[in-house]
C-alpha cells in the first residue's frame, strides 16, 4: 500500500510547477547570496586620520595600517574637529589622531601618544575597528623596538616586563565568517524546505477535498503519514547535497569530521521537522493557518538556535526555551563536524534530544490526524 | 437481516444544539439502487458521511456491510466504495495513475489493476485518455472516471453523492447504465440526487426533510400514495413541509 502512496507524492511533486523549482532554486540562491550577505567580519573601515606629525614614522603608521585591509584612509584633517564632521557626515567610521612630536617622542622617550575615536552606532563595527586598530599600532611599536633596539626606547627594552601574547584560534584559523555561517545556511535551508513543504502538502489536500477520498478508504494513519515524510526525508537529502556541493566547489569548504556523520544526524533532523510540519497540518483547516503557525516557529528556532548570536550567551531562560529547539541541536552538530571534525561520540546529547523530538512529533503526528469528525 | 447490506435505527448526529440527522431507521438490500433524496441542508450528506465512516454519528445504531459504523469504521471502509460531491480524484495524476493509486491502496495487486484498468478504460471509451492528466478532462468524463474508481475494488456498497450534479443529460444517461452494470455484479447503489428522473430510476426511495426520513418506498408506490403521475410532484409535497432554513 505504501508503495502506491509514495508513487502518487512523487509524481505529484514532480508535475508540480513550483517545488521542483524550488527544491534547486532555494539551496543555489542562499548558499551563493548569504554567506556573503551574513558576514560580521569587518573590512573595509573608512578611516579618517589627523596627523599632526608628519614624520616619517607617522607616515610608516599610516603605511600600515592602510595596508593591513581592513581600513580605507577616506578622510585627512588638520585638527580633531574636523575629523569629527566626517564621521557625523559618515565619510569616516574612525578616527586616528598622532600628537606633535609623535617621531621625537618615541626616540627620545619610547613612549608617544595616539587617539583612537571610533563610531559605535554599530557597535560591532566600533568595537573591532578600534581593537584592529590597537593591534595594528602594538604591532608596529614592537617593529621599532625590534629595529632601533634599546636606542629606540632610551629604556632598555628587558626592563619592561612584557606580556606577548599569541592568540590562536582553533577550527578556524583565518577566522573566516563564512566557514562559520554554511553550515548553519545549510540547517537553515533543510528546516524551511522540509518543514513547509509537507505542512503545505496536507493542507491542500484538505482545501482540494482529495484527503476525505483518502480518509474513506481503509489506509492506516501511520502508512498515510509515512507517505507524506518518506518523500520529503529524500527531499532533504537532495537539498543537503546540493549545498555541501556548493560549499566544496564555491567556498572550497568541507566538513572536517565525516560526511555519514552529517547524512546520518541530518536524516533524524528531517523527520523531525517534516513530523512538526505534519502535526501543523494536522490543526490547520487553511494554507494561511499552516503557514502563519509555520513561519512563527521557523522564525523563533532560528534566531535561537545560534545561528548569529551563541546559545551560551543568552539569558538563562532563553537558554531554557532554546532546550526545546531542534534547530539548535543540529546546527551545533553540523558545526562541530564541519569545522572541529567531531565524532559521533562527542555528539551523544544531540543525538538522542533529536531522536526524542523525532519520536515525540511523529507519533503526535499520527495520533491527531483524524480519518473522521 | 442477511440481505440488508445497510441497517440503521435510531441514527442521530448533532452538531452542538443542531440536530443535522434526526433519528433515521432504515435498511438497504442487496444490489438494490436506493434513492436518498432531499432538499439542500436536509441532512443527507452527513447521514452518508455517517455510514462511510467519515463521521461519528452522536447516538442510534448503524451497520454497513456487517460492520458496526460505531466500532468497526476502517471495516466498513473496506467494503464500501465513496464518491464524494465534491470531485475529488487526484487532478495532478493521469487517469490510469488514479486507478492504479486507489486499487493499490484497497490492497489489489500491481498485475490485477493493470488488467483491470485495461477493462474499465475500454468499457467507458477511454482508452484514448488514459495518459491524460485527470485536470483536462470535461466534468462528465471526470464523473464517470470517479465512479469507475470508487467501484475499482469490487466494493459491496457504493456511495455516490450527487454524481451527476452539473452534468449533461447524456453523459447522465450514459452514468446511470454504468449504475445498472454494477447492481448486475451485485454491488448496491446508495445515490443522493435533486434530479426526479434519476429518483424514477431507483429500486426504493427515501425523502429526508428536516433531519427525517417523511418517505421511504419504491418509486410507484410514493406516486399512488401521493396520487400524482411522476417523482418531482411527491418529491414537491413532502419537501415543502420543511421548516429549516437552508444552511
Amino acid at each position: 500500500m505504501l508503495q502506491f502512496l509514495i508513487e502518487k507524492e512523487f509524481k505529484q511533486i514532480v508535475r508540480n510547477s513550483f517545488v521542483p523549482k524550488m527544491i534547486v532554486g532555494m539551496p543555489l540562491l542562499m548558499m551563493l547570496v548569504l554567506p556573503w550577505a551574513a558576514n560580521q567580519s569587518i573590512k573595509g573601515l573608512k578611516l579618517s586620520v589627523v596627523d599632526k606629525d608628519h614624520s616619517t614614522f607617522s607616515e610608516q603608521l599610516i603605511y600600515k595600517i592602510t595596508s593591513s585591509g581592513y581600513f580605507q584612509l577616506t578622510d585627512v584633517s588638520p585638527t580633531h574637529t574636523l575629523a569629527m564632521k566626517s564621521i557625523e557626515s559618515g565619510d569616516a567610521d574612525i578616527i586616528l589622531e598622532i600628537q606633535d612630536d609623535f617621531e621625537k617622542n618615541l626616540i627620545r622617550e619610547g613612549l608617544a601618544h595616539t587617539m583612537i575615536s571610533a563610531n559605535s552606532v554599530n557597535g560591532i563595527k566600533g568595537g573591532l575597528g578600534s581593537s584592529y586598530l590597537s593591534s595594528i599600532l602594538i604591532d608596529y611599536a614592537e617593529e621599532l623596538r625590534e629595529t632601533y633596539g634599546q636606542s629606540a626606547g632610551g629604556v632598555p627594552a628587558g626592563s619592561i616586563p612584557q606580556f606577548n601574547i599569541i592568540p590562536q584560534y582553533k577550527f578556524n584559523p583565518h577566522l573566516d565568517y563564512k566557514v562559520f555561517m554554511i553550515p548553519a545556511i545549510m540547517v537553515m535551508l533543510l528546516t524551511i524546505i522540509t518543514g513547509f513543504l509537507p505542512a503545505l502538502n496536507i493542507v491542500s489536500e484538505k482545501e482540494i477535498g482529495t484527503i476525505e477520498q483518502m480518509n474513506v478508504t481503509p489506509v492506516k494513519k501511520l502508512m498515510f503519514v509515512l507517505a507524506k515524510l518518506i518523500p520529503y526525508w529524500i527531499i532533504g537529502f537532495i537539498v543537503l547535497s546540493i549545498c555541501m556541493g556548493i560549499a566544496a566547489l564555491v567556498y572550497g569548504i568541507f566538513p572536517v569530521g565525516n560526511l555519514f556523520t552529517i547524512y546520518f544526524f541530518a536524516s533524524i533532523y528531517i523527520l523531525v521537522v517534516s513530523g512538526f510540519g505534519l502535526l501543523i497540518s494536522n490543526y490547520s483547516n487553511t494554507m494561511q493557518q499552516a503557514t502563519f503557525v509555520m513561519f512563527f516557529f521557523i522564525m523563533v528556532f532560528i534566531l535561537m538556535s545560534g545561528l548569529l548570536t551563541p546559545v551560551a550567551s543568552m539569558p538563562d531562560w532563553a537558554q531554557k526555551i532554546a532546550l526545546f529547539n531542534p534547530l539548535k541541536y543540529l546546527m551545533q552538530v553540523m558545526r562541530m563536524v564541519y569545522m572541529k571534525g567531531s565524532a559521533f561520540g562527542e555528539m551523544t546529547p544531540q543525538f538522542f534530544a533529536l531522536c526524542a523530538f523525532a519520536i515525540g512529533l511523529n507519533v503526535w503526528a499520527v495520533v491527531s490526524y483524524r480519518k473522521s469528525s | 437481516m442477511e440481505n440488508k447490506v445497510i441497517y440503521t435505527e435510531n441514527l442521530t448526529k448533532k452538531f452542538g444544539d443542531f440536530t443535522a440527522v434526526d433519528h433515521i431507521s432504515f435498511s438497504v438490500n442487496k444490489s438494490e439502487v436506493f434513492g436518498f433524496l432531499g432538499a439542500n441542508g436536509a441532512g443527507k450528506t452527513t447521514a452518508m458521511r455517517m455510514l462511510c465512516g467519515l463521521s461519528h454519528p452522536t447516538s442510534g445504531k448503524g451497520t454497513v456491510a456487517g460492520f458496526d459504523i460505531f466500532k468497526q469504521s476502517e471495516d466498513v471502509k473496506k467494503n464500501i466504495g465513496y464518491m464524494s460531491q465534491k470531485f475529488s480524484l487526484y487532478e495532478d495524476l493521469k487517469v490510469w495513475e488514479n486507478l492504479r493509486l486507489f486499487g493499490g491502496i484497497y490492497g489489489m495487486k500491481t498485475k490485477e489493476i493493470a488488467e483491470k484498468t485495461d477493462r474499465i478504460l475500454h468499457e467507458l471509451g477511454f482508452e484514448k485518455e488514459r495518459g491524460t492528466l485527470v485536470k483536462s478532462l470535461p466534468l462528465g468524463w471526470k464523473q464517470k472516471l470517479s465512479f469507475s474508481v470508487s467501484i475499482f475494488h469490487e466494493p459491496k456498497i457504493v456511495f455516490l453523492d450527487e454524481p451527476t450534479g452539473g452534468v449533461d443529460p447524456v453523459t447522465r444517461r450514459q452514468f446511470w447504465e454504468l449504475i445498472y452494470d454494477a447492481t448486475d455484479r451485485g454491488i448496491t447503489v446508495f445515490v443522493t440526487t435533486h434530479y426526479m428522473d434519476e429518483a424514477e430510476y431507483c429500486d426504493r426511495v427515501s425523502i429526508m426533510v428536516d433531519g427525517k426520513i417523511e418517505a421511504l418506498d419504491s418509486p410507484k408506490n410514493l406516486k399512488n400514495q401521493y396520487r400524482t403521475q411522476n417523482m418531482y410532484d411527491v418529491f414537491y409535497q413532502i419537501a415543502r413541509k420543511a421548516t429549516r432554513v437552508e444552511i
